[in-house]
Order: C-alpha cells, then sequence, then structure tokens
C-alpha cells in the first residue's frame, strides 16, 4: 500500500475542528437559552402572569432558530468519525461507539418529541403538560451533551479498556468507569454551564438593547434578571469547574498543562503566571531562550492548583520529554524510552499476528505478553520525534488565558448588573457593555475547545492513537472540497440565522 | 442463554428495523419531493409544508441512530463504508444537512437565501436523499470494493486498515443498474407513503383528491422497480459464508435460499408487500378509506426489515468486497465485541419507552386533521 499523503492529516483537522467549532457556536446558546426559557415557563404556570408567557414564548423562537442549525451542524460531526477517521473508529469503536449511540436513543428522540408539543402543543394539551415538554426538551439536550461529552473525556483519558490483539482493536472492559470517569463528569459540568453563560449573556445583552430603546421594558427587566441569576450562578460555577478541568489536565494530560502555562522547564513550589507574554524568539524546547517577553507571578500557585500541594513538582516540556521527575508510579520515562515500548509493542503485535497465521501458539502467546508489557506506550510508537509531541503553544497558551479572564470578568458582569437590578433602565453604560459582551461568551467557550482540543495534539486517544494513525484512506483534494463545501454551506446558513435572530429581535415579544 | 453469537444477530435485526423504520420514515423527503407539483397555490404548499415540519426532525434523528447503532454494534462497517465509500455518504449528509434548517428557516423574515431556495432545499432532499439511500443499501447485496487488512495497524507509513478499491470513493455504485434500481424504487415508496400519509392528515378536499390521483403515478413505478430489484436480486449469485472457516464465497440463489430457510422472514416480507399493496389499493377504492398509511407504513417498515436480515442472517456477507472476497463484512467478523454488544442492549430496551412516549406525545397533539385554519391559527407555522 502506498504511503498517506502527509498532508491529508492536516485536511481533517481542519475539516473536523471547523465542523465541530461551528456546531460549537448553536449548542452552547440550545443549553443556556433552554434553561432560562423553561425558567420563565415555570414562573408563568405558577403565577399566571402572562407576561411570563410572552417572555418565555420569544425566547422560544429564537431558541427553534438557533436549534435548527445546531441540528444541521451535528449530523456531519456523527458521519465524520467513520468518513474521516476511519482508523480510529475500527481501533476504538468498540468504546467510542457505544456513547454516541446512547445519546441518540436516549437524547435526540427526546427532543424531537418534546420540541414539537413545545413549539405547536401551546393550545393543545394542558398548561402542565406543556410545561413539562418544555423542561423535556431541555433535558434532552443535557442529555444528549453529557454522552458526547462522556466520549470526548474518554478521548483525553482513556479508561475501561482493554487492547484485543485478535481483533486488533481496543475493546471495552468497564462501561461505568467511562461514565463516571472524574475527567467526564467534570468535563460535563464545565461545558453545560459554560452553555447558561453564553444563554444568559445573549438574554442579558438582547434584554440590555431593549432597555436602550426604551422598548418593552417589563419584558426586558424581568428576562434580564432572570438571565442575571443564572448567569452569576453559572459563571461561578464555571470557574471552580474550570479549576477542576486544568486539575484534571495536570494529572493526565501533563503535556497539555505545559503548554497551557507556557512552561518549559518544570519546578517544585512553582509559581503562577495568570499575566504574560510569550517570547516568539523562544524556538526549541531544548534552548535557552526565556519563553516570557514579560509577566506577572503568583508563587507556588501553579503546584497548588495542579497538585493541589504547595510545594509538587509540576513538570515543564523538557521535563517530560528527557523523563526522569517523579511521580506517583515512579520516576516519569523519557520520550526515547516511550518510543522504543511503542515500538516493542507494535513489533509484538506483528509478530503475534505472524505466529497465529503460522498457528505456533508459544511464539504467539510470547510476542503477546511482549505486546502486553509495553502497550502502554503503544501509540508512542508512531511518534518519530520528541518535538512532534509539542502542540502548538501559543495557541494553547493565549486561548487558555483569555477563556479565563473573560471567566472572571463575567463573575464581575453578572454581579454588578444584579447590584444595580432597581436603576438599571438608566445605567446606559452598563448597559451598552452587557449588549457587546454577548459575543465575548461565544469567544469563551470556543477558546475552551482549543485549549483542550488544540492541547491534546498529536493525540486523537491520549497515548494510545496519534491522528497521523487515526485517518482514513482518502486523497487530501477530497477532504479538501468538502472542507470548502461545508465552509461556504455553514457560513451562508450562519448568516441567515443571524439575520433571522435580528429581525425577530427588532420585532419584539407578540402581543397577544 | 446470551452467546455471543446471538447479540450479534440480536444486534443486525434491531439494525435492519431501523433501517425499515427509517425507510418508512423517508415518506417526510418523499413530501417534499413533490412540494411543488402537489401544490398549486402558496396556501397548499403551506399546508403541505407544515404537516411535514412537525414531524421531519423523526427521519433525521432515525438517520442518526442508525448511524450510531451501527457504529456501536459493527463497527470495521462504520469505518470501512464512510471512509470509503466517502462521496455517496458526504452527498447523503449534503442533501440532509439542507434539509435540517429549511423549515423552520423558510418564511423567517431575513432568511437570507428566499423561502423560494430553502424549499428547493427540501426538494432536493426528497430527491435526492431518497434515491442515495437505496443505492447505499443496494450495495449490500452487490458488494463494493474494498480491502481490509488489520495487519495494516503494524504499518508506520499507511497504519490504515480499510481501503476503497478506487478513486471514485463510493460514486462507482451509480453504474451499477441493479443499485440504480433500488435507488429510484426508495424514491418512488417515499413519494407514495406521503401521499398516503397527505391523505390521512389533510382536511383539505382538493390535496386529498389529487393526492390519491398521483398516487397512481407513483406507485406503480415503485412496484416494478421494486419487483426488478427482487427478482433480480434472488436469481443472482449470493455472498456465503463458511460458518466454520469464515471464508466467503460467491453462492448461486443465495438470497433466494434464505428466504427458503428462514421461513419466518420469507413470510414477513410477504406480509409486509402485502399491507404495503393493501394500503395503496384500498385507497384507490375507497374515497373513506384514509388508513393507507398505516398499512403501508408497517408493511414498509416489515419488507425492508426482512430483506436486511436475508442480507446478513443464514452466513451470509452483508457487506460484500468484491472483487476481494474475503475481505466482506460479516455480523461476526465486523461486530462490536462481546461486552459492548451486552451494554449496548441493555441500553435498547429503551427503544419501546421511546416509542411509547413519542406515541403518547402525538395523540394529545393531533386529535383532529390539519386544514390551512391551523396552520394560520399557530404562531409558530413555517
Ligand atoms: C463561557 C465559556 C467558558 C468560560 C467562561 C470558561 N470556560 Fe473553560 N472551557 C469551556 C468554556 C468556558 C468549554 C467550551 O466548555 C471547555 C472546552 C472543553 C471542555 O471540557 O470545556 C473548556 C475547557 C477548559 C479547560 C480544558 C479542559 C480539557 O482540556 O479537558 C480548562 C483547564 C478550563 N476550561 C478552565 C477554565 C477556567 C479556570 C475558567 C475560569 C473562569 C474557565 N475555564 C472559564
Ligand atoms: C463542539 C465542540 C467542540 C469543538 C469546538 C472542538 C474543537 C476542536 C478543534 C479546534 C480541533 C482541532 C485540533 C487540532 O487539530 O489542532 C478538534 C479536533 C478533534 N476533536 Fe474536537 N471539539 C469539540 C468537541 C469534540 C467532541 C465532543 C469530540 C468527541 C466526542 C471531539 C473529537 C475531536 C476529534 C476526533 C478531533 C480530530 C482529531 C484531533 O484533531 O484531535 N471534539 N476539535
Ligand atoms: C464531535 C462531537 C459531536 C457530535 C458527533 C455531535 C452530534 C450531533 C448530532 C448528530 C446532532 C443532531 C441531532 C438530531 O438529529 O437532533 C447534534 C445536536 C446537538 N448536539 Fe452535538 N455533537 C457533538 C458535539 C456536541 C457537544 C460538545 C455538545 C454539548 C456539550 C453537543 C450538544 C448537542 C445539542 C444540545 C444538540 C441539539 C441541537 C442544538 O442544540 O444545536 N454536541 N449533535
Amino acid at each position: 500500500m502506498n504511503v498517506l499523503d502527509a498532508t491529508l492529516v492536516d485536511w481533517s483537522r481542519a475539516q473536523f475542528a471547523m465542523t465541530a467549532m461551528y456546531h460549537w457556536l448553536f449548542v452552547p446558546l440550545t443549553l443556556g437559552l433552554g434553561v432560562i426559557m423553561s425558567v420563565m415557563e415555570t414562573m408563568y404556570v405558577r403565577t399566571g402572569d402572562e407576561a411570563w408567557k410572552k417572555a418565555a414564548k420569544f425566547w422560544m423562537t429564537l431558541f427553534g432558530v438557533n436549534f435548527a442549525i445546531g441540528v444541521a451542524t451535528g449530523i456531519i460531526l456523527e458521519f465524520e468519525f467513520g468518513t474521516n477517521w476511519s482508523n480510529y473508529s475500527w481501533f476504538v469503536g468498540d468504546i467510542f461507539g457505544a456513547p454516541l449511540a446512547i445519546e441518540a436513543i436516549l437524547a435526540f428522540f427526546m427532543e424531537a418529541t418534546f420540541i414539537s408539543i413545545m413549539f405547536f402543543g401551546w393550545n393543545k394539551v394542558s398548561k402542565k403538560f406543556h410545561l413539562a415538554a418544555t423542561w423535556l426538551t431541555i433535558t434532552g439536550a443535557t442529555i444528549s451533551a453529557l454522552w458526547i461529552l462522556v466520549a470526548n473525556a474518554w478521548m483525553q483519558y482513556p479508561v475501561g479498556m482493554e487492547f484485543n490483539p485478535d481483533t486488533v482493536r481496543n475493546e471495552m472492559i468497564n462501561f461505568w468507569s467511562l461514565l463516571l470517569s472524574p475527567v467526564a463528569l467534570n468535563k460535563f459540568f464545565h461545558t453545560v454551564l459554560s452553555g447558561w453563560v453564553v444563554g444568559s449573556l445573549f438574554v442579558a445583552g438582547i434584554s440590555s438593547w431593549y432597555l436602550l430603546k426604551k422598548r418593552e421594558t417589563d419584558f426586558a427587566l424581568k428576562s434580564m434578571k432572570v438571565a442575571a441569576i443564572i448567569g452569576l450562578i453559572s459563571t461561578v460555577l464555571v470557574a471552580y469547574t474550570g479549576d477542576g478541568s486544568a486539575y484534571n489536565v495536570a494529572q493526565r494530560q501533563p503535556m497539555k498543562l505545559a503548554a497551557m502555562e507556557g512552561l518549559y522547564i518544570g519546578e517544585s513550589s512553582i509559581e503562577l503566571v495568570p499575566f504574560g507574554i510569550l517570547n516568539p524568539a523562544k524556538k526549541s524546547y531544548k534552548d535557552s531562550i526565556d519563553p516570557y517577553l514579560l509577566h506577572v507571578e503568583i508563587p507556588s500557585l501553579l503546584s497548588l492548583l495542579a497538585n493541589r500541594d504547595m510545594n509538587s513538582f509540576v513538570p515543564g516540556i523538557k521535563d517530560i520529554i528527557d523523563g526522569g521527575y517523579p511521580t506517583k508510579n515512579g520516576p516519569a520515562l523519557s520520550f526515547d524510552e516511550k518510543h522504543k515500548r511503542g515500538l516493542a509493542a507494535r513489533g509484538a503485535l506483528a509478530d503475534y499476528q505472524k505466529a497465529v497465521v503460522a498457528k505456533d501458539s508459544v511464539a504467539a502467546n510470547k510476542s503477546k505478553a511482549i505486546l502486553k508489557a509495553n502497550y502502554a506506550q503503544f501509540g508512542y510508537s508512531y511518534i518519530d520525534k520528541p518535538e512532534k509531541l509539542i502542540p502548538h503553544i501559543p495557541t494553547v497558551y493565549y486561548s487558555f488565558r483569555i477563556m479565563v479572564m473573560l471567566g472572571f470578568y463575567f463573575i464581575l458582569l453578572f454581579t454588578v448588573i444584579l447590584w444595580n437590578q432597581k436603576k438599571i433602565e438608566k445605567l446606559n453604560w452598563l448597559l451598552w457593555i452587557s449588549v457587546l459582551s454577548i459575543p465575548l461568551g461565544y469567544l469563551a467557550g470556543q477558546l475552551g475547545w482549543v485549549v483542550a482540543e488544540v492541547g491534546r495534539q498529536p493525540w486523537a486517544i491520549q497515548d494510545v492513537l496519534p491522528l497521523n494513525a487515526a485517518i482514513s484512506h482518502i486523497s487530501a483534494n477530497s477532504v479538501k472540497i468538502t472542507f470548502f463545501l461545508f465552509l461556504v454551506l455553514f457560513s451562508a446558513l450562519l448568516v441567515a440565522e443571524i439575520r433571522i435572530m435580528l429581525k425577530q429581535i427588532k420585532k419584539g415579544p407578540e402581543v397577544e | 442463554m446470551i452467546t455471543y453469537s446471538f447479540l450479534q444477530h440480536y444486534w443486525w435485526f434491531l439494525i435492519s428495523l431501523l433501517g425499515g423504520i427509517l425507510t418508512f420514515l423517508l415518506f417526510i423527503q418523499g413530501g417534499q419531493s413533490m412540494l411543488f407539483s402537489l401544490s398549486k397555490t402558496e396556501d397548499e404548499k403551506r399546508l403541505l409544508v407544515n404537516v411535514l415540519g412537525r414531524k421531519w426532525e423523526y427521519t433525521f434523528t432515525t438517520l442518526v441512530t442508525f448511524g450510531g447503532a451501527f457504529f456501536a454494534s459493527f463497527p470495521l462497517f462504520y469505518s470501512t463504508s464512510f471512509g470509503g465509500a466517502y462521496w455517496v455518504w458526504m452527498a447523503i449528509l449534503f442533501c440532509f444537512i439542507i434539509q435540517a434548517v429549511s423549515y423552520e428557516f423558510q418564511t423567517k423574515p431575513g432568511n437570507t437565501l428566499g423561502t423560494g431556495t430553502f424549499r428547493t432545499f427540501l426538494f432536493l432532499n426528497g430527491l435526492l436523499g431518497t434515491f442515495l439511500i437505496g443505492v447505499a443499501v443496494a450495495t449490500f447485496f452487490t458488494g463494493s470494493d474494498f480491502i481490509v487488512n488489520k495487519g495494516n495497524i503494524t504499518n508506520e507509513l499507511a497504519p490504515v486498515i480499510s481501503s476503497w478499491g478506487n478513486d471514485w470513493h463510493g460514486l462507482e455504485a451509480l453504474l451499477n443498474i441493479r443499485n440504480l434500481t433500488l435507488g429510484i424504487a426508495v424514491f418512488f415508496l417515499a413519494r407514495s407513503l406521503a401521499l398516503l400519509y397527505f391523505v390521512n392528515r389533510l382536511n383539505n378536499q382538493v390535496l386529498e383528491a389529487r393526492s390519491r390521483k398521483f398516487l397512481w403515478y407513483n406507485a406503480i413505478p415503485f412496484v416494478v422497480f421494486f419487483l426488478v430489484f427482487v427478482i433480480w436480486t434472488l436469481l443472482s449469485d449470493g455472498f456465503a459464508v463458511d460458518a466454520k472457516t469464515g471464508v466467503v464465497s460467491m453462492e448461486k440463489y443465495k438470497y433466494f435460499t434464505n428466504f427458503i430457510q428462514m421461513p419466518i422472514v420469507l413470510v414477513l416480507f410477504l406480509l409486509g408487500v402485502v399491507a404495503v399493496l393493501v394500503g395503496v389499493v384500498g385507497t384507490w377504492i375507497s374515497a373513506n378509506f384514509k388508513s393507507g398509511i398505516w398499512f403501508a407504513g408497517v408493511g414498509t417498515i416489515v419488507t425492508v426489515c426482512s430483506l436486511l436480515l436475508t442480507a446478513g442472517y443464514n452466513n451470509t456477507a452483508y457487506y460484500p468486497a468484491t472483487p476481494n472476497l474475503q475481505s466482506s463484512l460479516t455480523i461476526f467478523n465486523s461486530s462490536s465485541s462481546e461486552f459492548t454488544l451486552n451494554a449496548m442492549s441493555l441500553v435498547s430496551l429503551f427503544i419501546p419507552v421511546v416509542l411509547v412516549y413519542i406515541f403518547i406525545a402525538w395523540r394529545s397533539m393531533e386529535k383532529k386533521r390539519t386544514d390551512i385554519e391551523d396552520v394560520n391559527a399557530d404562531d409558530h407555522a413555517y
């Protein structure tokens, strides 16, 4: 068989990243707006106040527009695992396929059914049934987030599996460790709550616009209040679970943490750099150039956050490649050692296959033992140079910092809004700030995924399968064509979506 | 005793059943393909869009579930077919992406592309989506050109397990006439089902009469193309697997033999076909008969399900590789591990729950037929 085209991996990555980022433009709003409108409808059912119904219905219209395009961008992601990452689909499909299927069975049908009642059932079913349908719609959406995030968390921290040399793939041995993995749970809360933040910023921003225009004041004040309360609670929890995310990363993906921190050489009791500018002159992890042009430090904080211990050692990029620093399981292995063990594992797999064909069970068992002993480093056999272990540092580093800064900014924003609840109509500056903050919520969410996904490069599955071994055998040109087709189509749909939303907002909530 | 083999058969049954349900639900697409021809006025068009639009998500979600369930139960199919027949699947996906936004966006102010464009998207989804899915499924009987070699994972430079044998990446399936006949049959079936659905759902005499008339031009081609495909397949060689060695070979009249050796499947198949015909013919002969969709719908599910069962059961390779026969996928060599199939089987117990809540929800929503007043009175109408 011929050698795979090197640009194929890059185009496949670009396509996946682009389509995923498009999907993530719509999903957080679904998750956040869904909760807000459900709360509003609950207020309506409890108080009987028609104003709450009007508010819930208005946000539902925007929800519907956003939801449709979320669905359109989701289907392609699901099939892309097969079309563009076919090797991946076989190698880990035994584990990874399950959450995707469960998501469809448990979540998507729930959404599809109850969203129809929510939209078309106002005059057809009872008030209580309708309210239940609204809550079930957003529950369905949230369950769908749970399963896909379980799948993603498993890629960052593969658990509950064992390699089977006969089928040449990883097989599931424990379903619960997949679902209950600490990475999965933390990721679920951080991500879903980040969607609530986006939804709250959206509602607060649009309500502020009405207040600035002196239109729909009652509606806008009601919406603003709900959004600010949900927004403040969820942003605080996002910061809290964000710390959990970073802790998980430090424990399980040290290279990603080093990239997030721009940390080349590790230390004990190491400082955190909340602000800093990377030095573009730094070209290699081996040179002795200072990684920062400027920076501010807080002593020992990184050690504390990463390991929950002020005095602990946090490895930098060079340490991870050279090995030797202390870990819970003894001194860390160097890249060279991991690569050697990976090759041993892969060689043993080839020998095992030959021995099986030759019906030589002694040789087969011997190879199997070698494979098993070295399997933890299997993925390293495809990585020839240590540099390839390092993700793009500036992307990860700045994305992370901006996300965190935005997180603290949102806490401040929602606090100020709540503080000034009584006189907010008159505070034009605050209203303008809140209108302009809508895109920042989206930005923070996108950057979060960039940290998570770019930061784990070159791995599709951490330590098990690097990208170059995960792809489909197609031509780079085919992927290039579909990349641009999707780009054009999604962009056109996005423009349509934004314009429809703006029209609906200009029109305002309907009077009944 | 729940054995590995039982689980593999159980999951092939679920996949076949999902395939049947998906084919039935393609009536949404069938209806979209007649958006312009069946309606003469804007009101009629809106009525059609709205009765289809309340259900479109089910077809879409079933397609997604079909993909997800295939991935979880037969991952080697997922990786081989999607990664190999890249262009066919991409074309199908495009047809569905453009559908997903079209209902919601089409009459909203500011939709940029205009109502006409979104309706054309619906039309294209109806025309190409049905046809291409039919062609893709036909390859389960006619075969595709690919090679599977799990040993490749040890190859440093090209560690890919499945590869396609030609640069057409699936488009070559369009050159096979037997594939085309199934594609065309599915297209006309979807339209026939849509017409029966309109007869059942619409409270509009003009559209109802027109639907009954249209049924002639759609049901007859459906029956003709379907029979051609089925007879051709029954008379063709099939892809038999040796139960002991796993070796795949060509066997004369394999699918016919499968029906004979699995009489239950044969009976189901025939009952399904009869039910479809009852639905269609009943609608022709009696103006008061409005429940044709139920007969034809259940009939479609049962027929397609049993057809797919003959492709995978009784030691048959359901995704055959020609010319590299030994790469063919069977329910044994392409399935997930026993552990995963077991876990997924537990999840599958939720499927009846899903069906029940869908049923209850729609019972409470649709107490009477829909007419244009309903659409006008609905503030979320499309
Ligand atoms: C409104 C959006 C938003 C905001 C304000 C924040 N995050 Fe976040 N973050 C996300 C939205 C997000 C996300 C989109 O949900 C990500 C992407 C992947 C994931 O698990 O969640 C994410 C990922 C992510 C990761 C990488 C996880 C991984 O690699 O698995 C870390 C370490 C943090 N976040 C930490 C934080 C901290 C300390 C914040 C301080 C306030 C913060 N995030 C605010
Ligand atoms: C919807 C939110 C998501 C966004 C915005 C997102 C973003 C990204 C980005 C930016 C990349 C490119 C990284 C690079 O190539 O440098 C990527 C790659 C990838 N992501 Fe995600 N991701 C999301 C969710 C997920 C989930 C939930 C999964 C799995 C269940 C996943 C699986 C992958 C895979 C397989 C790749 C390609 C291989 C790779 O580049 O690592 N992503 N994603
Ligand atoms: C690579 C990863 C992903 C895949 C394969 C994927 C797949 C899909 C699919 C197929 C749909 C359409 C479902 C339908 O038929 O109704 C969808 C919609 C949805 N997905 Fe994703 N998704 C991914 C990432 C995510 C992430 C990271 C989240 C949330 C954390 C998410 C949450 C949702 C939600 C809430 C919907 C409903 C539509 C919407 O609100 O936009 N998805 N997804």
